[in-house]
Order: structure tokens, then sequence, then C-alpha cells
């Protein structure tokens, strides 16, 4: 029997919830920049309840782990740390480039995709997945903040490529320019649904509440050391 | 109306209620501090994890880097102080945190956390004001003060002379125009070249430091006024630097160093005995209460304690582990407002939040 999963997305504009259980996918998802730590518990409570369930019989809690917003990602980890943590259950750390990727597969039939998020600082947060079936996911290049242009240079260009996320957005020119991608309109952000699915299909990555740490991809790069400490 | 009466009349009555337990969790800045408060025992754990040396190479809180921090240490010491407490979520009656002022992304952290346990506990959560937490911290002291009395709030961010009528009463008599008692103590540690969070170590120089070798100013006190300002003597403190340290002669520049910050220290804690015996001259009153990081400051205690009993009246302060930021004064805040009925999931935290603004436990 498939295990029953709540999912907590704030790693962008975006925040997502969702419940999936063997039979069923409840979600709530919303665009609310600064607000999602407003938003997640009442959303998590909503869908509890139109799933019947209590806290306690959910298998596994998942997060999106990030690369996103520094505070957004702390915010899904903080509230998902402190309700596994709370009613003893494991937490599955789904990166949010990969639930955009899934994200494009389970609506779009995509199968290859190019996921990347506006980093601002003109850099993008960028992975590339190969989907075959509903959890199925593999990375196709490591997941990493970049310069839009010459980011995609590795990238077999006769694969049949979509390209999701913000950074398709921002940067669509240096992006086109490098390989040909059908741009999705529709998936824009990451979205609980699929941090679900592929929290449920590996069991192997769940963890420890304390044992997850979000995916900043970025690091010492707004902050400098005085000078003569290393 | 027989059954009311023996029901009134039940033994229930002459069962002592259950006294109520706390978790408070801190993470508005650089410490992470968390703590479980007993209404009748007091604190049962009490765990704290400083970042100092995550932040000294870089000369100050870095706030992202402080977020970070946060995340990997919040839950961990949550877990350390519960087990250390013996306690498990039936014991535990509410969740305090700190809700501002302080960091934005820091204090997110014991937001969430605190919310995602309290969902999964169903228990209320109690939104604390890290002054407020100051201000009480010596109520966990054997020796309380009594309402009412003046509160010296003097810590990394806040110079605050406030009248305290009860909990929740504050009326702010003065505060700084600029940089904050402790940031000023920080500033000139960093002048002379210590390492962060100066403070200390600048009081720890200034123990070497010599009496009468170099004379500060004492900002504001020539005019009426319980307002502070101390920029104004980290920057003589960088004049004088300039002037006595002599780059080629090394020998004598420790000995020049020790006593400008004796005369820093002097001028910063004369400033505030000034202003504090104004407050309590303009209110009548006789109990004064030291809080706040920089309240670990012995010149400081020792020569307010000399004010106290020259006016006949009492000084209060924390045993040092509750003057700078910590877990505990958030638990015991967190149960006064509980206790009050002040709690809340509106989820805001207030990265700027005037303590004037709170209401009180009483009315
Ligand atoms: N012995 C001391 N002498 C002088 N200053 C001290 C001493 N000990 C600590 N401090 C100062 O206290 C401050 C830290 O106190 P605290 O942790 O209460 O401040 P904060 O939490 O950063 O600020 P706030 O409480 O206003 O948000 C620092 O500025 C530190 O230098
Ligand atoms: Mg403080």
């Amino acid at each position: 029997m498939s295990k029953r999963i709540l999912a907590i997305d704030t790693s962008t504009e975006a925040c997502s919830v969702a419940v999936l259980t063997q039979d069923n996918v409840y979600s709530e998802f919303d665009i609310c920049p600064r607000e999602h730590n407003q938003r997640v518990l009442p959303m998590v409570d909503k869908l509890l309840a139109q799933a019947q369930l209590k806290l306690n019989q959910i298998d596994a809690i998942a997060v999106g782990a990030g690369p996103g917003s520094f505070t957004g990602v702390r915010i899904a980890t903080g509230i998902v740390q402190g309700l596994a943590y709370g009613a003893k259950l494991p937490v599955a750390p789904v990166s949010s480039l990969a639930a955009m990727a899934h994200s494009a597969f389970r609506q779009e039939q995509s199968q290859n995709i190019i996921c990347a998020i506006d980093a601002r600082m003109s850099e993008i947060y960028l992975g590339a997945f190969q989907v075959s079936k509903l959890g199925q996911i593999q990375q196709v290049i490591g997941e990493a903040v970049t310069a839009p242009v010459g980011a995609l240079g590795s990238l077999s260009t006769d694969t049949d490529w979509a390209g999701v996320g913000t950074g398709w957005q921002t940067y669509q020119s240096e992006l086109s320019a490098q390989i040909n991608a059908k741009v999705s309109e529709q998936v824009v952000f990451p979205h609980a649904i699929d941090i679900a699915y592929l929290a449920q299909a590996n069991e192997n990555a769940w963890v420890e509440a304390e044992k997850i740490s979000p995916s900043y991809l970025r690091n010492e790069v707004t902050w400098k050391k005085l000078p003569g400490k290393g | 109306m027989r059954g009311k009466l023996s029901l009134r009349r039940s033994p229930l009555v002459f069962i002592k209620a259950k006294t109520m337990r706390i978790l408070g969790i801190e993470t508005s800045c650089d410490e992470t501090g968390i703590a479980i408060y007993d209404e009748d025992k007091g604190i049962l754990s009490h765990q704290l994890y400083s970042q100092v040396k995550v932040h000294a190479d870089y000369g100050g809180v870095v706030p992202e880097l402080a977020s970070r921090d946060h995340v990997r240490k919040t839950l961990p010491l949550i877990d350390k102080a519960l087990k250390e407490a013996g306690c498990t979520a039936d014991d535990i009656d509410a969740i305090a945190y700190t809700a501002g002022p302080g960091l934005v992304g820091a204090l997110l952290v014991g937001s969430t956390v605190a919310r995602g346990l309290a969902f999964a506990w169903n228990k209320p959560v109690v939104p604390v004001h890290h002054m407020e937490g100051h201000l009480l911290a010596p109520m966990l002291e054997d020796e309380v003060p009594e309402f009412p009395f003046i509160a010296l709030l003097v810590s990394g961010g806040h110079s605050l002379l406030v009248e305290v009528q009860n909990i929740g009463e504050y009326t702010v008599l003065g505060e700084s125009i600029d940089d904050a008692v402790g940031e000023a103590f920080d500033k000139t540690a960093k002048l002379m070249g210590l390492d962060y969070p100066g403070g200390p170590r600048l009081a720890k120089l200034a123990e070497s430091g010599r009496t009468g070798i170099y004379k500060f100013p004492r900002p504001m006190t020539d005019r009426p006024g319980l307002d502070f300002s101390f920029s104004g003597l980290k920057t003589f403190a960088a004049n004088t630097l300039r002037a006595e340290i002599d780059e080629a002669n090394d020998e004598n520049n420790e000995q020049v160093k020790a006593d400008i910050a004796y005369a820093f220290q002097e001028a910063a804690v004369d400033t505030l005995v000034i202003k504090c015996k104004r407050a309590l001259k303009q209110t009548g009153l006789k109990r004064l209460v030291i809080a706040g990081g920089v309240s670990a400051n012995t010149e400081l205690r020792a020569k307010l304690k000399e004010l106290m009993t020259s006016l006949r009246g009492q000084v209060y302060y924390p045993r040092l582990e509750y003057c700078t930021d910590n877990g505990a004064m958030i638990a015991y805040a967190g149960l006064q407002r509980f206790k009050a009925g002040h709690i809340d999931d509106a989820a805001q935290v207030h990265p700027r939040w005037p303590l004037e603004e709170l209401a009180s436990v009483v009315k």
C-alpha cells in the first residue's frame, strides 16, 4: 500500500500544500509572496480535514528543500521540522527543481526538462531531469547556481527539451540561444503535489527531522569576511 | 438543585491544579535559546547555542548566516531541553517564541518551528516580545522586584529606560537617539582590534586600564531628559586612539588601549547611572531592574548598586547567563502572556516592535 504523504513547499513566490493518499490527491496552491508563514498551517489543517486524516496517520512529511528563496525555503523547513518532530514522523526533503520537472511530466507529459529558477543577482538555479513515470526522476546534470549564459553547454541539443521555471522568463533570450526548448506556460513554480509523489517513490531518502537542511546552492556571496580571516 | 450543589462540593476542588509548563524558543539574533519553565519549579532546562564563532570572522552578525545556523540548532536543542526536563508533549501547556524585535529571517526560524510543533501537539502558541523577555529575566531569580519599578534595558540593539507598572504596562521614559550602548561597546572594541562581540572583551581590557588618564564626555547629561546618545563616545574613542596609538612603537600600545577602554566604559556607565538616577527621581520609585546583555557588565552592576544603596532602594538583575539572549526569559514571559490569554497564531514576526504597543496582562 502506498504511503501517505503530507507535502509543503514555500521555496518560491508560490505556497502549496498537498496530501497524497493511496487513492487521492488533495492540494492547495496560491501565489502569495510574503504570506507563506501565515498560509501554510491553515492549508495543512484544511487538507487533512478533507482527507479525513490526523497528522499522525501520515507516513512522512515532504518538504520543498530548495533551491529558491532563502527565507521561503526556511519557512517550509521550520514548519516541517516542527510538525515532524512533534508527530514523530520522518521527513522527505525534495529538490524544488526536481519538483518542477515532475510537474511538467505530470501536467504536460514532458520527459526531458530543464528547470531554471530566477536566483536574482543575474543568476539562475539550474537543473535538468528525465522523468519516465510518476515519481520516477533522474538528474541529467547536477543542480547549480550559475549565470544563464553558457549554463546549458553540456546538454544534448537533439533532445526534445521542455523549459520550466521563472528563469526561462527572466533569461528567455540567454537560455533559448543555447538550446531549443519549449517553454512551459503552465509550470512556473514548484508544486507540493510533485514533492509528495517524489517523496512517496523514494522512501530511502526519508530522514529524521533534525537531519534535514535546506538546499541553498548559493553560499558566501552576499557576505564578506574581515581582512585576514580565512 | 441538589445535583448542582453536590457537584460544586466534589473532591475536585481539593486536587491541586496541575502547574503550568511552557517551552520557550528564542532565535531573534545570534543565539539559539530553548528553555522549559514550570510555574512552580522554575526553569527545568535551559539550552543555549551561541553563534559568536560563526560571526566573529565578519566582525558582526551576518543575518543570512544567523538564520542558517538557527535552522541547524533549534530542533536539536528543543529535543535536548525536553529530555533534560523529562517532559513529553503531554507535560507542555504552550509554546512561546520570540516574535520580535530582531532579524526577520532569524525570527522566522523560531516562529515556524514553534508553530509546526504547536500544530502537531495541538497546543497554543504565544508570541513574545524579546525586550519584555529581557525585562522580566530578573523574575527568574530568588529575589524578585515588586511592581512598579524602573527598568534599564541595555543590549546590543536597545538602550531603554522604562517605567514598569505591571507586565505589559510600560512607559518608555528614555531611549538612545543613535547607537545602543551594547552597539557602542562592540564598535569601540572593533576599533581597538578586539574580536566580535567586543563588549565583554572591552570590559575585560578595561580592567587593566588606569583611572584618570583619559576623560571621555558624558553625552546628553548636561541637559534635562532621559534619552541617550552613544555614538559620540565611539567617535571620541576613535579620535583618542588615532592621537595616542603610535604604530611604530608597539610597547606602550596595549596600556594605551586599556586606558582608553577604561575611560570609555567609565563614561558609558556614568551616563547610564546619571539617567537612572534621574528616572528614579522623576517617578519617585525606589526599585531598579537592569537587564539585557550589557547588564552583565560588572562595573555597571557595581555602580548601580552603589546608587541604589545611596537612595535606600534596591537594584535587581538577572544572573549572568540570563543577561544576554536566552530561552529562559522567553519561556517566563511567555507563561505570563499565556496565563493572561494572550495566545495568537497570526504567524507574524515583527522585526520592529515598540515595547509600548504591548497589552497589559491585568487589564
Ligand atoms: N560585560 C559586558 N560589558 C559590556 N557589554 C556587554 C557585556 N556582555 C555583553 N555585552 C554586550 O551585550 C550585547 C549583547 O546583548 P544581547 O544579547 O542582549 O543583545 P541583542 O540580543 O543582540 O540585542 P537586543 O536584545 O537589543 O535585540 C552586545 O552588544 C555585547 O557586547
Ligand atoms: Mg537581546
